[in-house]
């Protein structure tokens, strides 16, 4: 066997030993508690490269625990769309960690040590959810990274205990849900093992028991990826929890679920189920509709940055859970199936990542929490601003930009999917609109807007001092930022061949989507 | 023939590096301002570099990377295409000596932003004239229309802020409805490439779909002003006046403007166009625009309001021109695509010297103008008389055209149209040069002769755009333009 089939455990195993080691060394130390969390993401991110790599060049890892066969024992799988979502979070919350040393220093200064600690057990939830194969597994991990989010978002303390326990309640509330579907699948078929599963229930499609079970999957999993109208416990948490925190919420966390859903839907039920037994997809499409527009609206009426921000990953999720939504009725090789939905879960998490990193920049800098409090902050902080404007523009949709490939994506799925499903693309544009709105606003109030101080004509252009975040925190907001960019030029770029578009497209051959649809 | 080349690649990242250079000696406006001319003048010499190439009937192609399915990322070169570059690169030289002028005259803040974000708008509006297909013009007319939402901002003022939500307003929502255009083509047609005579497949799509396609396309270019989506421009000339002149004569609006005729004549084709008869929509609409936008700059006292409606009244000749769907149209409506922008921003120049040596924006105070500032005021009554189409400025070439296009589509409602619209221009610019010249000037600070002729770097942009006015009546085929147009309408095919 080779090294890299052990890697997911090990992925696993570090991570959690790493948040033991940082709670323990932490007594005698706080500093080491940021130095050994960012290595260990950082070897856990390469693990997930080559975790990559060996997927598409050999194909699907499995790792069985202690060598008990499935189904006996707990397996761990990943194919390309574990490997492609692992690689985002890992990306994305070494990201994270960075920016994390000086704000945390700065904003909780005497919760280091549990920071960290917190930190690694809900990159662990995450990397565990990811990838296994085991659904009652995945349970478990779900309740470690929920249990860690629920802790670190109330870490700041006071109005964050509230949004901390709605999320408490409503987050538990959905894994109730997700836990039932489990119980329900396994009175019927005495499995857990995903694989195990979508063997055996074919033949028991027709049983009502299967398909509630469906049924509750689908609701505990939306209440936890905060899809409109289950999303209420989102708003609160995103601006209230530190930044990083909002950043991971809202660029992997809720990702994480909307991957769960996709595996639960294609690994454990099958294309067949969801087209003839439960036709759910146009429903959801609905939904997700119906977010798009209402998150942008409830967005513009925000007047706390973060809060707006948050209303936004509603709608954005929207966009997500649209594609996921068209995936079953669109056949073209480039548009079809997942590929949009797989697609804008990445450009999420860099344009989202790179906005909450922003607003937890200007806090870090001078608690500006209100949009009408950065009134000329540009020639203060001239390159956070200069991020928060790329991933703004990218939000909105302006070519280049991941934003703008996503939307031409998916519109293109809308097309594609054909029928009344042609609204959507309405929809799409009229979202871009309302995320003009929300967003021209920011950017003009931080470039355009004169400062205090600074009335009339300013002939006397007196310069302001420009008052940076330090390097630490600025490097990964401006990673994020220029990636929203550059992969939006990737993604526009290596369209064209379809070989040469493998993960995504890999995916659907698993599933039997898109082009690869019977 | 189709020549690979790398030369629109190289004229494009001419603004690029210069906004580069312009960005990192910010602190130093002299060498800051010499970036910026050199790199008008590179690109203005590479764009014409593409000229005989173009006349030897090949078009210049340099593809980046394929995007979809027969649908590339690149440039395609073709005389239309190059009309529109030679007008906004050359321009962009006088205009960048012209903000020289202006910007310290009026010892403006924020000029390197400005100079940064004017090299982007260049970049957009020869993007947008190089694009080999809707998809690729789709993403440099967004790059367009971000970059120069900080140069009508500029002021700052909650005015000038007013003007520029209202711009991005209009214009990304109208992007929003160019995107839907793009997708729709691709979707119908299989392709968005431009191809003389329209796109083959595109005929097979419904009677239905193709009118509801043709209505998105217009909407998604309200860059072009056209009536009732045009008050974003008048608010808009917010802006200091370099960039009113250049971006909404010359840029902007010319890349809507561009962006229907691409549509009308190489995405639609014209016999398609007939067939459907959208050309009488289109015609409808440019004719009420231009009617009426002339009516309401009458009605404007402040200068470059006056010319803004007079821009608005203008880009419809253009649409008007295509929407006749024959070749004495096409040719007037192609010509007077870089006509118009010679005269209007000789126009604005002048509009904006004004302000800078006495500070006046509105006609009424102008009297007596003309005797203090003579350079000016002549190289405005040269503008005036080309926009009403008086020989000999070249605002007569392209009007005349568009009449025998008129007569050609046996359409006397239409030449009537063109003929009101004429004497409609002369009605609004003719109070503004009798004013300068022949009214007697009011109050003290014409006596001691307070006012006097602007900055040489203004006064000699505007002056040579006003020579060129009047040379290209005389001598059509300056820099090839009548060349390259008669290629271009050649080019269409069909009915044409």
């Amino acid at each position: 066997m080779l090294i890299v089939e052990h890697l997911p455990v090990l992925l696993i195993v570090i991570s959690m030993l790493a948040a033991f080691t940082i709670l323990i060394v932490g007594w005698w130390n706080k500093k080491t508690s940021f130095f050994i969390s960012f290595a260990t993401i950082l070897v856990q991110f390469v693990m997930s490269i080559f975790i990559l790599r060996h997927v598409m060049t050999v194909g699907t890892i499995y790792y069985w625990f202690g060598g008990w066969a499935p189904p006996w024992g707990i397996e761990y799988v990943i194919d390309a769309l574990n490997a492609y979502v692992l690689v985002i979070l890992l990306a994305l919350s070494l990201i994270c960690v960075t920016y994390s040393k000086r704000s945390i220093e700065h904003e909780l200064p005497d919760k280091i040590v549990s920071f960290y600690a917190l930190f690694q057990l809900l990159v662990t939830g995450l990397c565990g959810v990811t990838v296994t194969g085991d659904i009652f597994n995945m349970y478990v991990f779900v309740e470690i990274f929920s249990l860690a989010a629920y802790a670190l978002i109330a870490s700041r303390g006071k109005i964050a205990l509230k949004a901390s326990f709605t999320y408490l309640v409503l987050g538990a509330l959905g894994a109730c849900f997700f836990l039932l579907g489990i119980g329900f699948l396994y009175s019927v078929t005495g499995t857990l093992n995903m694989h195990d599963l979508s063997i055996l229930l074919p033949p028991l499609y027709g049983n009502r028991v299967v398909q509630a079970a469906f049924v509750f999957f689908t609701v505990g999993l939306c209440v936890k990826m905060a899809l409109f109208p289950v999303h209420t416990w989102l708003p609160d948490a995103h601006s209230f929890a530190p930044s990083e925190i909002s950043a991971m919420l809202s660029g992997i966390i809720i990702e994480v679920s909307t991957y769960a859903f996709i595996r639960v839907c294609f690994s454990v039920y099958s294309l067949e189920f969801i087209i003839e037994y439960v036709p759910i997809f146009d429903f959801l499409c609905l939904v997700a509709g119906l977010g798009i527009i209402i998150g942008s609206v409830l967005a513009i009426a925000q007047y706390n940055l973060k809060r707006m921000l948050a209303y936004s990953s509603v709608s954005q999720m929207g966009y997500i859970m649209l594609a996921v939504g068209l995936s079953v009725s669109t056949h073209h090789a480039l548009w079809g199936g997942l590929t949009p939905a797989l697609m804008h879960i990445l450009n999420h998490a860099l344009m989202k990542g790179c906005l909450f990193l922003v607003a937890g920049a200007f806090i870090y800098k001078a608690e500006l929490w209100n949009i009408s409090d950065l009134q000329g902050l540009a020639k203060k902080m001239p390159y956070t601003c200069a991020a928060f404007t790329l991933a703004a523009i990218s939000m909105i949709g302006v070519p280049p930009s991941v934003g703008f490939v996503s939307k031409v994506y998916i519109i293109l799925a809308c097309l594609d999917a054909g029928g009344w499903k042609i609204i959507f693309v309405a929809v799409l544009l009229l979202s871009t609109l309302l995320n003009l709105v929300y967003f021209w606003r920011v950017i003009e109030m931080m470039y355009m807007k004169r400062g205090e101080g600074e009335e009339g004509h300013s002939h006397s252009s007196s310069p302001v001092k420009v008052d940076e975040i330090p390097l630490s925190m600025l490097i990964p907001v401006l990673t994020l930022a220029i990636l929203c960019i550059v992969v939006g030029i990737i993604w526009l770029m290596e369209i064209p061949i379809i070989g040469s578009f493998p993960i995504l497209d890999r995916v659907n051959e698993l599933f039997g989507l898109g082009v690869y649809a019977p | 023939m189709i020549v690979e080349s790398i030369s629109p690649l190289l004229a494009i990242l001419c603004p690029v590096i210069g906004s580069i250079f312009v960005a990192l000696f910010g602190k130093w406006p002299n060498i800051r301002e010499c970036w910026t001319m050199l790199a008008a003048i590179l690109q203005c010499l590479i764009v014409f570099s593409m000229v005989p190439t173009i006349l030897g009937g090949d078009i210049i192609k340099y593809t980046f990377f394929t995007a979809f399915p027969n649908v590339d990322f690149g440039f395609s070169i073709d005389a239309f295409g190059l009309i529109f570059a030679i007008t906004a690169s050359f321009l962009w030289i006088l205009v960048s000596s012209y903000s020289i002028g202006y910007m310290r005259g009026l010892n403006e803040h924020a000029q390197t932003r400005y100079y940064f974000f004017f090299c982007w708008a260049i970049f957009g509006a020869v993007g947008v004239a190089f694009a080999g297909n809707l998809l690729t013009m789709f993403v440099f007319y967004e790059i367009l229309t971000v970059s120069t939402y900080p140069l009508v901002a500029h002021d700052q003022t909650p005015e000038a802020l007013f003007a520029g939500r209202k711009y991005v307003a209009y214009l990304l929502t109208s992007g929003c409805f160019f995107l839907a255009a793009v997708i729709l083509t691709y979707h119908f047609a299989g392709t968005t490439d431009f191809t003389n005579g329209g796109i083959p497949n595109l005929a097979e799509a419904s009677r239905g779909a193709l009118m509801a396609l043709f209505a998105i396309s217009l909407l998604g270019f309200m860059k072009a002003a056209w009536m009732p989506f045009h008050s974003w421009l008048p608010t808009a000339m917010a802006a200091p006046t370099p960039v009113s002149a250049l971006l909404h004569a010359v840029a902007v609006v010319k890349a809507g403007v561009f962006g229907i005729v691409r549509v009308v004549c190489y995405i639609y084709g014209i016999d398609l166009m007939s067939d459907l008869g959208l050309g009488v929509v289109l015609a409808s609409i440019a004719a009420f625009t231009m009617i009426v936008a002339s009516l309401m700059a009458i009605a404007q006292d402040n200068l470059k309001k006056r010319l803004a409606y007079s821009t608005i009244s203008q880009l419809s000749y253009i649409l008007f021109g295509v929407a006749l769907l024959n070749p004495m149209g096409v040719e007037g409506a192609m010509l007077h695509v870089p006509f118009h922008a010679f005269m209007k921003i000789t126009l604005f120049m002048c509009a904006g010297a004004i302000i800078v040596a006495s500070g006046k924006t509105n006609i009424s105070e102008m009297k007596g103008l003309g005797r203090v500032m003579p350079v000016t005021m002549a190289a405005f009554a040269i503008g005036a008389l080309g926009m009403s189409g008086i020989p000999p400025v070249c605002g007569f070439i392209s009007k005349w055209y568009l009449a025998l296009g008129t007569l050609e589509a046996h359409s006397l409602i239409l030449l009537a149209v063109l003929m009101i619209s004429s004497l409609l221009d002369i009605v609004y610019f003719f109070p503004i040069i009798y004013t300068a010249f022949f009214d007697t000037p009011e109050g003290e600070e014409f006596g001691n002769s307070r006012i006097k002729e602007a900055s040489i770097f203004m006064l000699v942009p505007l002056t040579l755009t006003a020579i060129f006015s009047i040379i290209f009546c005389l001598f059509p085929n300056t820099f090839h333009i009548m060349d390259l147009v008669k290629l271009a309408v050649a080019g269409l095919g069909g009915g044409v």
